[in-house]
């Protein structure tokens, strides 16, 4: 349908309200835990030879690298949920008069569930 | 300090071109087709643009204001004039430009037309008048979206047109919506069809702009997401 | 792509989204209690090895994602970077097919612990 001639896109004066950054925040996320799904699917299943197996592997995440990570994990995946049922409740209901104040709360309950599992961690020295 | 004059950067060409800078007279309760009718008028009248009614009813003025789509009669310049007295107005985004501040709506147009976007009836004048209660649930979910006078501004302003060149985009699904709840249609299946498909709803991604640009504040963001829950349903 | 292929993707990934939202939240809140005092493969292992329970839970979760996910990176494959359906429903299924196969493989592994 679209005509040969090239268009004029949107630039980022088009994208800062809440409902944008939602969106960008649930694809990221998305995007972030598909990467990271088939490295934990290997990490887990070292465990098909054994105990020791799957304890070599996780002496690798022991670096306060990988605990910064897993705790952006942790963030991305409780945000994805977040935002994901906030996505459902709006094509559900059809109802958008609230969906900047859900899209804020998401984003509460993420940090929160991010922090919490970061407060968790034993922090090796 | 007020700025006594605006310092203007209008599109010109097509999709070849550049901003041109103006200097225009800042006026009080101008708005930002007053600036740009002045300019026409008086500093340089081979620049083209579109307006109608300028008084907020027709749509016709919809232009890209500041990196947002808006109608130009109803946003007043000191409402989005930065400090330094600068503006930018260009013409409206995901359309082909024909000349400057023009664009050519004929694909937005021919979307509505492909997602079924008009009345199809089985009656004569012949027959009695079909009885639709005010109040009757579906009847509501017409009077909800079908204020839409198709001025682009929510086409401008949805990235997934941009990503997505067959999407048909949030007015052509909030008219077909509206025609979906009209209880004397008889082509809903050739309707569901189109906005059941691949460039129909589902690929609504709820950004939102739409419903938050649009002047009539309507919100085809909850329409498509009525013709979302239509999904399986029929096809 | 027909319509009823298009509609019957959408529902998957709608549906599989409604049940992935309790698995997560059910997730997480293993993971903040499973995390404090330290993570060692003896504790997951004591946990998951021999319970038929958890197999269920995991390899459920593990189809779902691998239905759920795909589909949005097919999306994120023809809108952000231009790929043609054909080509992105490709590599999507690949991708899906690589979760269910190391997925399921990884719930086996922590079922049996090497003890099989």
């Amino acid at each position: 349908m679209r005509s040969t001639r090239a268009v004029f896109r949107n630039d980022a004066r088009n994208r800062t309200d809440v409902g944008y950054l939602a969106f960008a925040l649930h694809r990221i996320s998305g995007v972030a835990i598909s990467l990271f799904l088939p490295l934990h699917f290997l990490l887990l299943g070292t465990a098909i030879t054994g105990e020791p197996a799957l304890q070599a592997g996780l002496n690798w995440t022991l670096h306060p690298f990988f605990k910064i990570a897993e705790t952006g994990l942790v963030l991305g995946l409780a945000l994805h949920l977040a935002l994901g049922i906030r996505l459902l409740i709006i094509e559900r209901t059809g109802n958008i008069k609230r969906h900047e104040q859900w899209a804020l709360f998401g984003g509460a309950f993420a940090l929160s569930a991010a922090l919490l599992f970061a407060l968790s961690m034993e922090i090796s020295l | 300090m007020k700025n006594e004059v605006l310092e203007v950067a209008v599109w010109r060409g097509d999709t070849q071109g550049e901003t041109q800078t103006f200097e225009v007279p800042r006026k009080p309760s101008q708005t930002v087709l007053d600036v740009i009718t002045y300019i026409q008028r008086e500093l340089d009248p081979t620049l083209s643009y579109r307006f109608a009614c300028r008084v907020g009813v027709c749509g016709s003025c919809a232009m890209v204001v500041n990196g947002v789509a808006r109608w130009t009669c109803r946003t007043h310049v000191s409402k989005v004039v930065d400090k330094a007295g600068r503006l930018e107005v260009l013409p409206l985004r995901n359309l082909p430009v024909i000349k400057d501040l023009v664009t050519d709506m004929a694909e937005f147009f021919n979307k509505w037309t492909k997602a079924r976007g008009y009345f199809s009836g089985d009656q004569t004048r012949h027959d009695d008048f079909a009885t639709v209660r005010p109040d009757s649930p579906h009847r509501l979910e017409v009077d909800r979206a079908i204020e839409c006078i198709g001025c682009g501004v929510c086409y401008s302003s949805c990235d997934v047109v941009s990503w997505k060149p067959d999407y048909l985009g949030p007015a052509a699904l909030n008219r077909a919506w509206a025609l979906v709840n009209d209880e004397r249609d008889q082509a809903q299946s050739e309707r569901l069809a189109q906005v059941l498909s691949e460039a129909g709803c589902t690929a609504c991604h709820t950004h939102t702009s739409c419903s938050k640009r649009c002047p009539k504040e309507l919100a085809p963001t909850s329409s498509i997401a009525g013709l979302k829950r239509m999904v399986g349903r029929a096809s | 792509m027909t319509s009823g292929r298009n509609q019957m993707l959408w529902r998957a990934q709608r549906l599989s989204a409604h049940v992935l939202g309790l698995l997560v939240l059910v997730h997480l809140v293993l993971m903040v209690i499973a995390v404090q005092g330290g993570l060692t493969a003896a504790e997951i292992l004591s946990r998951t090895q021999g319970a038929i329970g958890w197999l269920l839970f995991y390899s459920s979760f593990v189809i779902l994602v691998s239905a759920h996910a795909p589909i949005g990176v097919k999306n994120i494959l023809q809108e952000q970077f231009g790929w043609r359906h054909s080509t992105a429903s490709r590599l999507s299924i690949l991708y899906g097919l690589a979760l269910v196969v190391l997925g399921l493989r990884a719930c086996w592994a922590v079922f049996t612990g090497g003890q099989l």
